[in-house]
């Protein structure tokens, strides 16, 4: 058995882009104070100092300017990773993400390449109010031509990013804002994962946990609410959440039975409403109850922490919602 | 200046063949054989034609949807050109880009872009490039003025002259923004003086004068290789054309239609090689038999290319083409 280390999130997160700066020269990373200052939520402190401003470069202010120069620079066989400071910001480089990212390979008849990686943070919890608590992964995911990621745990963190800038398409990788200072054992000699493959995180027998990102926590200690109950939940962990892992989806499900899709995006048309449809197309005959699903309350998340638990998928909810789904 | 006889022929032949090509695309889209939005560059054709040469092989090259002449000018072959406008696989974006989207990455040549201001962010990504890797390469990117008003122009222009990039700001400004006039869309009608606050070179051109062009983008090119950019450059021109095929041009007069026409930069340079001897009738009759066979060529071989089959609808959307999920008994 290898040795570990014990780390958090965001340092899993610093050792990835470590690695990618020192692995491929044609790497560098852009984005609103990512050197400097450190990256707003410290992930990036450090690096310019290791690799220059060069290639640890603080941009202004100007999403679309700096997400559409990172997805040139890919065009032009660099290898850029551009951080967005959070979700809620990215819509204002949609445009460049979406009519020219994603759209270049295919409508060039496949001349085009872009090896774009484009980090964000995403999610709520910090009391930060409607404009900064966005859970937009649904937004990208809906779109032909981007590959989506979540990574929920330390290795993922620390590995996905050297999947993600091999690829030769445009990836948007999603860091939840509230796993952040998540602490945790990581091997030693972690390294690059797949980006291809849901994860079952804790397998189980009678209903099936289907989720990412920031709410993979709170399902994995749903799960053992629940198994004081003596119900053995299985949890799923996405991972990638375009192009889904329909078959560890059906897999899951095929087992269990039962499902519950607990998701942070507002529910209605929502990546939960999205492998719920996938469910009823491949698994429909297998089910022995009504899917069912635990999102973000249908409102812009407001500032007070009362009001903003009670808007999110907590702990509780999910409990609640599984014993429905068991018929408890 | 003088250019001699050789060069005059290439520069007329060029904006003549840009002119004819348009012509002929206009006829086959009331034919039907091309569909979709067709932004014809008739009127501008000095730009392309003036610019492009001036441009090495292995620099980039981003436009806009009114980006035929440009390709052409490139060295997009015209039939490839002409079977894209049909949607045929053999066109230089396999058929699936249609007018708006010509690309030829074997020539550096990354688009025709349908978003106003889309390709000047990318151009900041080449240039941004270029430099890390220490070349000389310039990029070269080609907008209206209408793309001025846009939050990109002006990102790109920051980020540009912020790390000094070697970009080509080839600003086609023909003074409507599809149908809204320059004085009713943007606060001052100085585009050169618009980017001064960017602290970035800026100069004015008559884009209707090839020699005019040709000259500028001689300058402003040796500059940006010299790492003296980013470079804005203001083309006046004019399309003598509506904006698209579904314009009935109801914003602006035909008397200052029929004005600009006077300007013709095929007409005006016609007369200057005339006079200066560089070209003769037979030169120009020559030109125009020339430019006719390559135009009827490009067209039949638009016509007997073929349909990409639709199995191959969704290829070319990743790289590495999504597992479809397990059939299950």
């Amino acid at each position: 058995m290898s040795a570990t280390i014990r780390t958090t999130y965001r340092e899993a997160l610093r050792m990835g882009l470590r690695e990618a700066l020192a692995r491929d020269e044609r790497a560098f990373l852009m984005g609103e104070d990512v050197a400097r200052y450190g990256g707003t939520y410290a992930v990036s402190k450090s690096l310019h100092g290791e690799f220059g401003e060069d290639r640890v470069r603080d941009t202004p202010l100007s999403e679309s300017g700096f997400v559409g120069a990172g997805i040139g620079a890919a065009m032009n066989g660099m290898r850029p990773i551009v951080e967005v400071m959070t979700v809620n910001f990215s819509l204002l480089a949609l445009d460049q993400i979406v009519n020219n990212a994603a759209t270049l390979r295919h409508m060039s008849g496949g001349q085009i390449e872009v090896p774009v990686v484009i980090r964000m943070t995403t999610g709520a919890g910090r009391q930060l109010a409607a404009q900064h608590s966005h859970s937009f992964e649904v937004w990208y995911a809906h779109v032909p031509g981007l590959r989506v990621v979540a990574p929920a745990t330390l290795a993922d963190a620390r590995g996905m990013l050297w999947t993600a800038l091999q690829d030769p398409d445009p990836v948007v990788i999603f860091e939840h804002a509230m796993l952040l200072p998540m602490e945790g054992e990581l091997d030693a000699d972690a390294g690059p994962v797949d980006i291809d493959h849901a994860a079952v995180r804790r397998p189980g027998t009678d209903l099936s946990l289907i989720t990412y990102g920031g709410s993979l926590h709170k399902c994995l200690e749903a799960a053992e609410v629940l198994a004081r109950e003596g119900v053995d939940a299985e949890v799923l962990d996405l991972r990638t959440l375009r192009p889904l892992d329909v078959d560890a989806i059906v897999a899951s499900v095929t087992k269990t039975r039962r499902a519950l899709v607990v998701d942070e995006g507002w529910k209605t048309c929502s990546l939960a409403a999205e492998i719920m449809a996938l469910i009823v197309e491949h698994a429909f005959y297998d089910l022995d109850a009504p899917l069912a699903r635990v999102c973000s309350a249908e409102v812009p998340i407001p500032y007070p922490k009362h009001l903003e638990d009670a808007a999110l998928p907590q702990v509780g909810r999910i409990v609640t919602a599984a014993r429905e789904v068991l018929g408890r | 200046m003088s250019i001699g006889s050789d060069e005059a022929r290439r520069l007329l032949w060029q904006m003549v063949r840009i002119r004819r090509f348009e012509e002929k695309c206009a006829e086959l889209y009331s034919a039907g054989h091309i569909r979709g939005f067709l932004h014809l560059y008739i009127g501008e054709e000095a730009i392309a034609t003036g610019a492009m040469p001036e441009l090495r092989d292995d620099d980039s090259i981003l436009g806009t949807y009114r980006e035929h002449g440009h390709a052409l000018a490139r060295g997009v072959p015209a039939g490839a050109i002409m079977a894209e406008m049909f949607g045929k696989r053999e066109g230089c974006s396999g058929g699936r880009g249609g007018s708006m989207h010509l690309f030829d990455v074997s020539r550096r040549f990354f688009g025709g872009n349908a978003i106003v201001g889309g390709a000047l962010p990318l151009s900041v990504g080449f240039a941004l490039a270029e430099q890390m890797r220490g070349t000389d390469r310039v990029v070269a990117c080609f907008f209206g003025e209408g793309a001025m008003a846009e939050g990109e122009f002006h990102e790109s222009a920051n980020l540009a002259a912020l790390w000094k990039l070697p970009v080509l700001f080839l600003c086609e400004n023909n003074l409507y923004a599809m149908g809204t006039a320059l004085g009713r869309s943007q606060s001052n009608v100085d585009l050169c003086e618009k980017t001064h606050g960017y602290g970035m070179h800026a100069l004015s051109v008559d884009g209707m004068d090839v020699l005019a062009v040709r000259d500028a983008m001689q300058r402003v090119v040796a500059a940006a290789r010299r790492g003296e950019g980013p470079i804005f450059v203001e083309f006046r021109t004019y399309r003598f054309r509506a904006h698209s095929m579904f314009d009935p041009e109801l914003y602006r007069d035909k008397a200052e239609v029929a004005e600009w026409r006077t300007r013709c930069p095929i007409e005006r340079f016609v007369r200057t090689a005339r006079e200066r001897g560089w070209l003769d009738e037979s030169d120009l009759a020559a030109i125009e038999r020339e430019v006719a066979a390559e135009i009827d060529e490009a067209v039949a071989f638009a016509h007997a290319g073929t349909w990409e089959p639709l199995e191959e609808l969704e290829r070319d959307v990743y790289a590495r083409a999504p597992a479809a999920p397990a059939a299950r008994a």
